[in-house]
């Protein structure tokens, strides 16, 4: 029987594509969130295999912080329209305008609390009953906790308390008018599952995942990017480096790492030897309390 | 490189937590700044000392209470393989989590501390295990520095085992002697054991087989979705997407629909858009059909010459998993992989109990935690196998229609 056997990278391909084809499957209005980083972009990837020859039968939605980097949003636009997927976008700007909710202040005044909010609103506008995230296991301890199909209630909280028990691979994805699910059909993949994965398909990604030369500032040990968005203080060294990025987000807390890596197989040979997790190292909004993203979860983040 | 998911099993004090710990931690799968949050956790402790079981407690609530309420999901690999390890609690309350987490793993680690030998817990583990038929039982006896890594305590334990082993069917048992807190056996063989002449822990999970865990002869095939692109080009194409449940399938081969029983042919097979010339389990495929049939999500499609049984009343063993007690007569949905249909519990024969096999009387109502076996009818008719033959094509849940919830794992006898 030789020959009929996956490797690891196969079988994550296979699960992935499985819980694509649900979500189709059992829900009315579904939704991919898109972030323009290479987590979702792999999940597009996962989605066109899901439901080829057909195109991804339902929108991609960017929850737009407004703090973007410009080279995102560009592989963004061109993404959609390559392969004729349906591109909302919300902005998280409107919802401040709209609400007439606080700005965050301080040095690095961080979007990511507020995108709970347009997120939200989004899926009333929409009336989408499933959002399919990119988020993964292996990222951080609620994460590791949470089901596949995760179900949410109209505040879009988390309960881990009330999770349904997810068996062998059936999934159950019925809920009462009002709530929503989300579903992480990568929940299973590491960071290097993800760059293995990317260079075995081929994928392309924004330029920022590879070296470039950026205006930093290094802030208790984390290069950020200058921007508009950043408060300068008299103190901050305004320095040229050559950097490139983990993970796309907010700009104004997504911190760069130096590097001189310019292709997949540098970067992956980066990763593999450094010793820093990818949360850890890029996320600074993370370290504020350990239980940060359990809080977060429980009031609707994805 | 492949992909090997296990469960650990064990209370808090049998060191599982310490033991999923050590695993991630002598492979070089903790990262610094998770290894700083743990200083940060621990540096209470008076010996000063890092807490390898803090690295598997997840949520606040837990680590307030000091306990597990979820099963969780690790990761780690090795140049050889990648490996899931799904944590769940071992307490009798939290047996829907272990069947939670069993439900997908190719091997089960169960933990015995030493001092203590086989005890309850022990056999509610081994009996979950044969349930399930986890294919590889590795049976870890830890804290041996406890019991000054003694050959007869550490081969007394194995005979006692052995004979739970031998009255539960399990198949392939292997035992290694180990202590997680000190690292013995885990990564590299330690000299505490001259005795011990088998591989350390990491290199049993590395080496054991798992190959044959697949099944490649029934071919068994589920339709999730219909793909209809419906545009100019794709006009009429329709194929079938679903997962390769067991078996491989080949381009001409001669089918059968089911439960509708109508005969055709394979005359196209995809993988993520490319044509191929077979598919096999566990890929995520689409299969084009030489006739227009009319089949729906949830419709079977298997081989001519290998069919499996059909049938709306059906012998299982439900492990029960809501607060809500089941009672003989209630009425379900019962999901089976992609297909939905209406059921009603109709015999509840007995109650088996977790910890010592023995059949009671189930006439009390059946709660949360116990196991049953039992007779469902169901409105239409379900293609299946018995769960001993194929696991995931006898395998179902069950969803209480009024609060959505997944209240009951179902085995097809």
């Amino acid at each position: 029987m030789k020959g009929y056997r996956l490797d690891y990278l196969e079988q994550l391909e296979a699960e992935s594509i499985h819980i694509f084809r649900e979500v189709k499957s059992q829900f009315e209005r579904p939704a991919l969130l898109f972030s323009g980083g290479k987590d979702s972009i792999t999940m597009v990837h996962l989605a066109r295999k899901a439901f080829a020859p057909g195109k991804i039968p339902f929108p991609l939605v960017h929850v737009d912080t407004g703090h973007n980097f410009p080279e995102a949003l560009a592989f963004r636009d061109k993404l959609a329209d390559d392969i004729k997927a349906t591109l909302v976008v919300r902005k998280v700007e409107d919802t401040i305008q709209l609400k007439k909710l606080m700005e965050p202040k301080g040095k690095f005044p961080s979007r990511n609390w507020l995108q709970t909010y347009t997120l939200i609103d989004t899926i009333e506008e929409f009336k989408f009953d499933c959002c399919i995230g990119g988020a993964r296991r292996d990222e951080e301890k609620a994460r590791a906790k949470e089901r596949i199909f995760s179900v949410r209630d109209e505040f879009g909280q988390w309960n881990p308390k009330l999770q349904r028990p997810e068996l062998w691979n059936i999934y159950n994805g019925r809920i009462h008018k009002g709530e929503n699910v989300r579903v992480f059909p990568i929940s299973n993949w590491t960071e290097l599952d993800i760059w293995n994965y990317i260079r075995k398909e081929k994928i392309a990604l924004p330029s920022i995942y590879f070296s470039h030369d950026r205006n930093v500032i290094e802030h208790e040990g984390q290069l950020v990017a200058m921007s508009e968005h950043v408060q300068i203080s008299e103190n901050d060294i305004i320095q040229s480096k050559k950097v490139r990025y983990r993970t796309v987000g907010d700009m104004t807390c997504t911190a760069a790492v130096e590097s001189s890596a310019s292709n997949l197989d540098e970067v992956i040979d980066e990763i593999i030897s450094t010793r820093i997790s990818e949360r850890g190292e890029t996320r600074i909004d993370d370290k504020v309390t350990e239980a940060a993203m359990e809080d977060r979860k429980k009031n609707g983040y994805f | 490189m492949d992909l090997l998911r296990f469960i650990t099993a064990g209370s808090v004090d049998d060191g599982k937590s310490t033991l999923i710990g050590r695993l991630l931690y002598d492979s070089k799968n903790i990262l610094i700044d998770q290894m700083e949050a743990l200083e940060r956790s621990t540096k209470n402790n008076a010996d000063g000392s890092v807490d390898l079981a803090l690295l598997t407690d997840g949520l606040r609530a837990e680590r307030e209470q000091g306990i597990t309420i979820d099963v969780a999901y690790r990761y780690f690999s090795t140049p050889k393989r990648k490996f899931i390890i799904a944590d769940a609690p071992g307490h009798v309350q939290y047996t829907r989590n272990m069947i939670t987490g069993a439900s997908n793993a190719n091997l089960i680690i169960i933990l015995i501390d030493a001092r203590q030998g086989v005890v309850e817990q022990t056999r509610r583990h081994s009996i979950i295990a044969s349930l399930l038929k986890i294919p590889h039982v590795v049976v870890a006896i830890n804290k041996m520095d406890m019991v000054d890594y003694s050959i007869d305590v550490y081969n007394n334990i194995v005979i006692d085992f052995a004979e739970v082993a031998r009255q539960l069917g399990l198949q392939e048992v292997k035992y290694i002697p180990i202590s997680a807190l000190k690292g013995d056996n885990i990564v590299e063989r330690s000299l505490a054991f001259s005795w011990y002449e088998g591989e350390p822990l990491l290199k049993m999970l590395e080496e054991i087989e798992i190959k044959e865990d697949v099944n490649l002869t029934d071919a068994r095939f589920q339709v999730q979705l219909v793909l209809r692109p419906q545009t100019d080009e794709l006009h009429d194409y329709r194929g079938y997407a679903g997962k390769i449940i067991s078996g491989i399938y080949k381009k001409g081969d001669k089918v059968r629909v089911l439960p509708a029983g109508i005969e055709t042919s394979v005359t196209k097979l995809e993988i993520g858009g490319n044509e191929v010339d077979e598919v096999f389990a566990p890929q995520s495929a689409v299969i084009q059909l030489a006739d227009d049939i009319d089949i729906s999500r949830g419709d079977s499609i298997v081989k001519s010459d290998n069919l499996p049984t059909i049938s709306n009343e059906i012998e299982v063993i439900l492990c029960w998993m809501d607060e809500t007690p089941l009672l003989q007569g209630n009425k379900y949905l019962l999901q089976h992989n992609s297909r939905l249909v209406r059921t009603v519990v109709k015999n509840i024969e007995y109650k088996l109990d977790v910890n010592s096999l023995q059949q009671r009387s189930a006439e009390d109502g059946v709660k949360l935690n116990e196991v049953v076996k039992a007779t469902l009818k169901t409105a239409s008719p379900l293609v299946y196998d018995t769960y001993e033959k194929i696991n995931e094509n006898g395998s179902a849940i069950l969803i209480n229609e009024t609060s959505n919830s997944t209240v009951a794992a179902v085995l097809f006898k």
